[in-house]
């Protein structure tokens, strides 16, 4: 019991420094999201209304990206490019990595979505004047990008979960900061379970405030519902 | 530009037993990962829909915990954590247990879906005709659960595949740590890793083609599982 009370008081010391590490961590998952977002949703809409050499295209690079595993991808952004002349700081090169992966599976989500607004939807919109790209981003589009709030949240969960991995190339994330406190005090258990507690709270936490964001924007009448992994 | 070409081939021909090599730890990490994830995966899922409170809860809490923190401090809590407890695991080991408990979570999670699309009606067909409720489970849910999960199990295993990787970071000798190994060695990472990479895309491209045939193989006619 003594020792209980003495591991949760060591844990609560640490917490701070653990703090400035969940900072990083976030903003591996943010910035990563952003460029998973900013790559995924063109790709999406190419593969809906795009030719079909554009179409095959992007389903190839998705396919690729899909099937390699992000460690592997980091590798490559990170020890592979410096050989071709491209020196990228590890955080950049990790929220590449981690941004590029999560662009394919982004794309998915984006194209999925798209499929499903029916569509009757595009011809009313073209029907009443709108020319067909008019249509796309302010009718299709918006509605897509409602119904891919759940998806998305799986998405974010699977991001920030693998944002540990950036460790393997040196960023300073949550876990690497508690490796750091390990190494002074030699408490390798209770440090990893508060961090795996912080990451927990974390998932937890975004999960709720997408579900919230969800529930705020959804469109009356359709049921939307959550994948798994 | 031919001879770039002529190099990288012959480079990546050098350095291609000592990559298959890894790609058999690789694959034998996904292997055992999958078995126990599959066997816990299923304890996890009937105890979480059949069990009673108490062991549905530490089923639903196992579960929550494992999808809920990633799967590299999961590692270094077996890797690194537990010889602080006294109990050192070699990194293979730590490797296999921890992707098989954290596969089981997931898989738990995809077979609980498959056993409540199924009707309840069967369950109330098995029983009035006289079998318990465990042999209910055991001969009428199950059976149909598991042809319906295959999709979701073959995705799983995919994922398996591929987070075998991380292993390389606790030290596991698997394609990953073969890689940096060779890396370091030549300096010649960018090749070395699209060599790796290229190694995973086949990899998993023909599993990809087995597990569709599988499934097709398993489905059950009349039922619609994608």
């Amino acid at each position: 019991m003594i020792s209980f009370i003495e591991n949760l008081n060591f844990s609560w010391s640490i917490l701070p420094a653990l703090l400035n590490g969940t900072i990083v961590t976030l903003e591996l998952t943010f910035f990563s999201l952003l460029l998973g977002f900013a790559i995924g949703l063109p790709l999406g809409i190419g593969q809906v209304y795009g030719n079909k050499f554009i179409s095959k295209v992007i389903s190839f690079y998705e396919r690729v990206v899909r099937s390699i595993p992000l460690l592997v991808i980091l590798m490559l952004v990170f020890y592979g490019l410096p050989s071709v002349g491209l020196n990228l700081p590890a955080f950049l090169a990790a929220v590449i990595g981690i941004g590029v992966r999560s662009s394919a599976y982004q794309s998915q989500i984006f194209r999925g979505a798209i499929q499903s607004i029916k569509s009757g939807q595009l011809l009313a919109a073209r029907s009443v004047g709108m020319t067909r790209f008019q249509a796309i981003r302010d009718i299709t589009i918006p509605q897509a990008l409602r119904r891919s709030i759940p998806p998305w949240t799986n998405e974010f969960t699977i991001v920030l979960k693998d944002t540990p991995l950036a460790y393997a190339l040196g960023v300073v994330e949550l876990l690497r900061e508690g490796r750091y406190i390990i190494y002074s005090t030699f408490k390798p258990m209770v440090v990893f379970i508060t961090a795996a507690l912080i990451y927990f709270v974390l998932t937890r936490a975004g999960n709720s405030l997408l579900d919230y964001v969800n529930e705020r924007l959804k469109i009356p009448g359709y049921e939307t519902g959550r994948g798994m992994r | 530009m031919g001879g770039i070409n002529l190099s990288f081939f012959s480079f990546a021909w050098d350095i291609l037993p000592s990559l298959l090599d890894g790609l058999r730890v690789t694959l034998v990490l996904t292997a055992v990962g999958i078995v126990i994830g599959t066997i816990l995966g299923t304890f996890l899922a009937l105890g979480k829909i059949y069990g009673n409170k108490p062991l549905s809860w530490f089923c639903r809490s196992y579960i929550e915990i494992f999808r809920g923190t990633p799967l590299l401090v999961q590692l270094f809590i077996l890797y690194y954590g537990l010889p602080a407890w006294g109990l050192r695991l070699s990194p293979q080991m730590a490797a296999i247990i921890g992707l098989g408990l954290n596969s089981g979570a997931y898989s738990a999670e995809y077979l609980r879906g498959a056993i409540q699309s199924i009707g309840t009606g069967q369950m109330t067909a098995a029983r009035s005709m006289g079998l318990t409720k465990s042999k209910s489970i055991f001969y009428v849910i199950l059976p149909q659960a598991f042809r319906l999960v295959i999709p979701s199990w073959s995705n799983e295993l995919i994922y398996l595949l591929k987070y075998t990787s991380l292993a390389y970071i606790i030290n596991a000798p698997e394609l990953m740590g073969h890689a940096k190994i060779i890396g370091a060695e030549t300096f010649r990472y960018f090749e070395v890793f699209a060599v790796v990479a290229i190694i995973y895309l086949i990899v998993v491209v023909c599993l990809t083609g087995i597990l569709d045939y599988l499934e097709k193989l398993m489905k059950i006619p009349g039922f619609e599982t994608h």
